[in-house]
């Protein structure tokens, strides 16, 4: 009985320490000194526009990641071609590199003198220090999200429910949609909060490609470290707090998803 | 023929699944595949379904070639040993899949799930998900599914193999019962001769990708064609060269001359039968089976000394590849003039 005290207490409070105590210390100050002043931090045009940013950033790259994380599943596990174990470990790189790393990477394809960066130009695609390159650079870190998720579940309930719908005269893309996506979702609903949250707290690769421009280039993390910079705490915990509500709404809005439906 | 399978052969890579199958089934029959793990059935019944493709070999549904067709197209209805049920939707939504699938009216999805569900005594459990039913229920609801999109024939793949021993029982019988009722050509995989024996009209006894006998169950275990089909349906003890059924071992309270000698090791009574483990004068074992009022009228005895009639085995030749011939039993004991001269 009391070790079950204990081992409840220390977990509380390890959880208490490292994660409730500084998140509720940044609500706190933010607040500090009222309503109004938060209010004008945030709806400043710089912090309005990193907002959006983050936002389109968010919805573009899950997409794009869920697509691409649930196909690549389903060829990892259903399907064997030559590649596959490059495959397979290729596409855990995104969490083994650092960041700045991935940054400095895009720098030298995309950049000036780079591979493709002058042929783009001259083409008036601007690549970095513009949205693409944020893009891309937050594609590439939250890659491996949604496959690694998929891939065990996928694993799991094996063929046999798809086979039992080709009996039935299913084909393969009403399997897919009726069969395989819903018996994966749980797998889906995971991989996609992983992704969003990566996506959204993304700092260290996306700081190098954008050019860090104010209003132009920078996400909410870049903005929470230009305003810390620049001493406006309050504008660095408003947009931290915005950050948290975002990552907050995922997990909620993806759990009613992932609840619908039974067991 | 409703099923119609030639000239089957199917590898795994280094494995043969099918050797040169060959298989007619006719309309309306319940015929069982049995055999081994390994021996092929199942690969059979997955070729004509249409999930796996033969290397050779042609399928034929209702005299139409189904070869090259996808499962889809085939009009089999199958049912798979871990039930494959939709785990996502709940038993009437598992069981109107085919036909909301093939965009069938409303009215006629409702009424035909609901005659379903009564077939297979499921009624009440409509709303349940397949994770509240038990075994047997879910399987029940696999074969509602699999016969609501009326199949030209039913594919069963040991059916009742994961469920427990009185539920499989209970499902045969009422497997029997239905079979009766809707009249689909049925073919059943199963590894248990008793199921094969006790559900089917016709068995194929398989063994190594090969077919080794077919026929009603008391054909197969009155006139097996070699010893694998004869051990593999009912019991046998090897003796010498030549198989003997353990009934038909008959025991004489003394040993004389025109007898084999043996000993009773052991005496087992299971219920109404009695198994008397022997072991004759040269060290050979049988055992042979009697029932509990033949034991007692006998007096038999542990240690005690008996005499054995072993006229009713039989023996089979064999090619020299170890192949069963193509013809029945080369000599059948009981048949001949009192087993004279075979020992």
């Amino acid at each position: 009985m009391s070790t079950r005290i204990a081992a409840r207490t220390i977990a509380l409070g390890y959880l208490a320490l490292l994660i409730a105590l500084p998140v509720g210390l940044v609500v706190w100050r933010t607040f500090e000194h009222g309503l109004a002043p938060v209010w004008t931090t945030m709806t400043q045009p710089d912090a309005l526009h990193a907002f959006w940013l983050t936002v389109m950033i968010v919805l573009i790259t899950v997409p794009l990641n869920t697509l691409f994380g649930v196909l690549c599943a389903l060829a990892l596990v259903r399907h064997h071609f030559p590649g596959k174990s490059i495959l397979n470990a290729i596409i855990d790189l995104p969490v083994a590199i650092s960041p700045v790393v991935v940054g400095l990477a895009l720098f030298i394809v995309y950049g000036r003198r780079g591979w493709f960066g002058d042929w783009l130009l001259a083409h008036g695609m601007r690549v970095l220090f513009a949205v693409p390159g944020m893009i891309l650079a937050t594609i590439f870190v939250s890659l491996p999200f949604v496959v690694r998720e998929v891939v065990p579940v996928l694993r799991e309930i094996g063929t046999e429910q798809e086979q039992a719908a080709q009996t039935l005269g299913a084909t393969p893309l009403q399997i897919f949609w009726r069969v395989t996506l819903p018996s994966i979702r749980a797998g889906v609903t995971y991989g996609v909060v992983l992704t969003t949250a990566r996506a959204l707290g993304e700092f260290g690769a996306v700081s190098i490609v954008s050019g860090r421009l104010s209003g132009q280039t920078e996400t909410l993390t870049l903005y929470v470290q230009e305003r810390f910079e620049q001493f406006d705490l309050t504008g660095a915990y408003t947009a931290s707090l915005v950050l948290a509500l975002l990552a907050l709404a995922t997990v909620v809005g993806m759990n009613a998803f992932k609840s619908k439906g039974a067991v | 023929m409703a099923i119609a399978v030639h000239h089957i052969s199917k590898r795994f890579g280094g494995f043969t699944a099918l050797d040169d199958v060959s298989l007619d089934v006719p309309a309306g029959s319940l015929t069982a595949l049995l055999g081994p793990s390994g021996s092929g059935k199942s690969t059979l019944l997955r070729v004509i379904a249409g999930l796996e493709q033969p290397d050779t070999g042609e399928v034929l549904i209702l005299e139409e070639p189904a070869t090259r067709l996808a499962p889809q197209q085939r009009g089999v209805g199958f049912v798979f040993q871990h039930y494959a049920a939709f785990k996502h939707m709940t038993v009437w939504e598992n069981v109107a899949f085919g036909l909301k699938i093939r965009k069938r009216p409303k009215q006629e999805i409702r009424e035909r799930v609901q005659h379903l569900l009564a077939l297979v005594q499921l009624q009440g459990m409509a709303e349940r998900y397949p994770a509240q039913l038990s075994g047997g229920q879910r399987q029940r609801m696999a074969l509602a599914r699999a016969l609501a999109v009326e199949p030209k024939v039913l594919l069963l793949d040991e059916p009742f193999g994961a469920l427990d021993a009185r539920v499989r029982e209970e499902l045969r019988a009422w497997l029997r019962r239905l079979h009766d009722e809707v009249q689909v050509t049925t073919i059943l995989v199963t590894h248990d001769q008793e199921e094969a024996m006790e559900v089917a009209d016709t068995i194929v006894v398989m063994n190594q990708g090969r077919i080794e006998q077919t026929g009603t169950p008391r054909d197969l275990y009155e006139h097996p064609a070699n010893p694998f089909v004869m051990g593999f349906i009912g019991q046998v003890n090897k003796f010498g060269e030549s198989f003997i059924r353990p009934h038909d071992v008959v025991i004489h309270p003394r040993y004389d001359g025109a007898l084999e000698e043996a000993t009773i090791e052991r005496l087992l009574y299971l219920g109404f039968e009695v198994r008397v483990d022997l072991v004759l004068a040269d060290g050979q074992r049988l055992w042979a089976q009697v029932t509990r009022e033949e034991a007692e009228r006998l007096e038999l005895q542990q240690g005690q000394r008996v005499g054995l009639d072993l006229s009713r085995r039989r023996g089979f030749v064999m090619v020299n590849d170890l192949r069963p011939p193509a013809a029945g039993p080369v000599w059948d004991a009981d048949h001949s003039a009192a087993g004279r001269g075979l020992a």
